[in-house]
């Protein structure tokens, strides 16, 4: 049992590390839209242009990396000794 | 009709066409038009985009200092890319948009007027209506109009484009929007870039 928890711990915080670091090392919140501004060629008026995209921030980070650390501590919880019998 | 009467009549219906304000829709279903918000506080900086534009302005090229109308842009259309911040935003503790869908303003009158062939620029000074609260503000605004280039955007399209830049700051406090959040987090200034192009058909 301390053995997986100890695995999950480990492979959760790998998981959230990586992805959080390929998806763009958002130091920021985590968004679900990114805007970019592109140029009207007639009127040369700079707009926002926003697609649907997942970007994981530090809080989404954080929350795992956390759950990883409560993982971690469970496995070093000490099982309860059964009372000596007489 | 005497000659010298006709002469007259000629020339006062020439003046009286030219001098014809026009109007200008600037409600846009391509979403150029836009508004971008910033927030620049000590410990967060809020970016944000709205696109919601409307609104319609009485433009005389001639007289520009005589423009009239109102742009409004819808609440609901503001965006931040965090789901959760922008339903906060949205919501009944900041914008309120379902009490308040419109940020409006309205112009009361223009000054300092300057103009360069079809580039104008001047100070704005109209009534300012966002979170239900109206201020007069004066706003700096740069115009530019492009005569008979409707077609470029609309094709078969005859008309004007009127293209609109202003930058200005207002205070969050100042309209009632959740002042007592902590400004170190939310910034009390919001700064406000509008980019809006107006079309005159023919």
């Amino acid at each position: 049992m301390k053995t997986l928890l100890r695995r999950l711990s480990v492979i959760l915080a790998l998981a959230a590390s990586v992805t959080w670091l390929a998806l763009g090392r958002n130091t920021g919140w985590t968004k679900t839209s990114v805007t970019t501004m592109k140029t009207d060629p007639v009127t040369t008026l700079e707009y926002p242009v926003t697609e649907k995209r997942f970007v994981p921030g530090v809080d989404l980070l954080g929350l795992c990396l956390a759950g990883a650390g409560v993982l971690a501590g469970l496995s070093l919880l000490r099982p309860r000794t059964p009372a000596a019998r007489p | 009709m005497r000659l010298h009467s006709k002469i007259l009549f000629a020339l006062a219906t020439a003046t009286a066409l030219s001098a014809a304000p026009l109007s200008f829709d600037f409600k846009d279903p391509k979403g150029v038009n836009n508004a971008v918000f910033k927030l620049d506080a000590p410990l967060e900086a809020i970016n944000g985009t709205a696109n919601g534009v409307s609104g319609t302005l009485s433009f005389d090229p001639e007289n520009p200092s005589k423009t009239t109308g109102s742009i409004v842009v819808g609440t609901g259309s503001l965006h931040v890319a965090n789901p959760m911040m922008k339903d906060h935003m949205l919501g009944a503790q900041w914008l309120d948009a379902a009490a308040h869908p419109e940020i409006r303003f309205e112009i009361a009158r223009i000054g300092a007027v300057k103009a360069d062939g079809g580039n104008f620029s001047g100070e704005v000074t109209g009534k300012f209506t966002l979170h239900g609260v109206t201020k007069e503000i004066t706003v700096p605004v740069k115009a530019t109009y492009l005569k008979d280039k409707l077609g470029m955007r609309v094709p078969n399209q005859k008309g004007d484009l009127l293209v609109l830049r202003s930058t200005f700051t207002v205070k969050r406090s100042d309209y009632g929007i959740n002042p007592g959040a902590p400004q170190d987090k939310v910034s009390d200034e919001i700064e406000i870039t509008l980019s809006l192009a107006g079309a005159s058909p023919r």
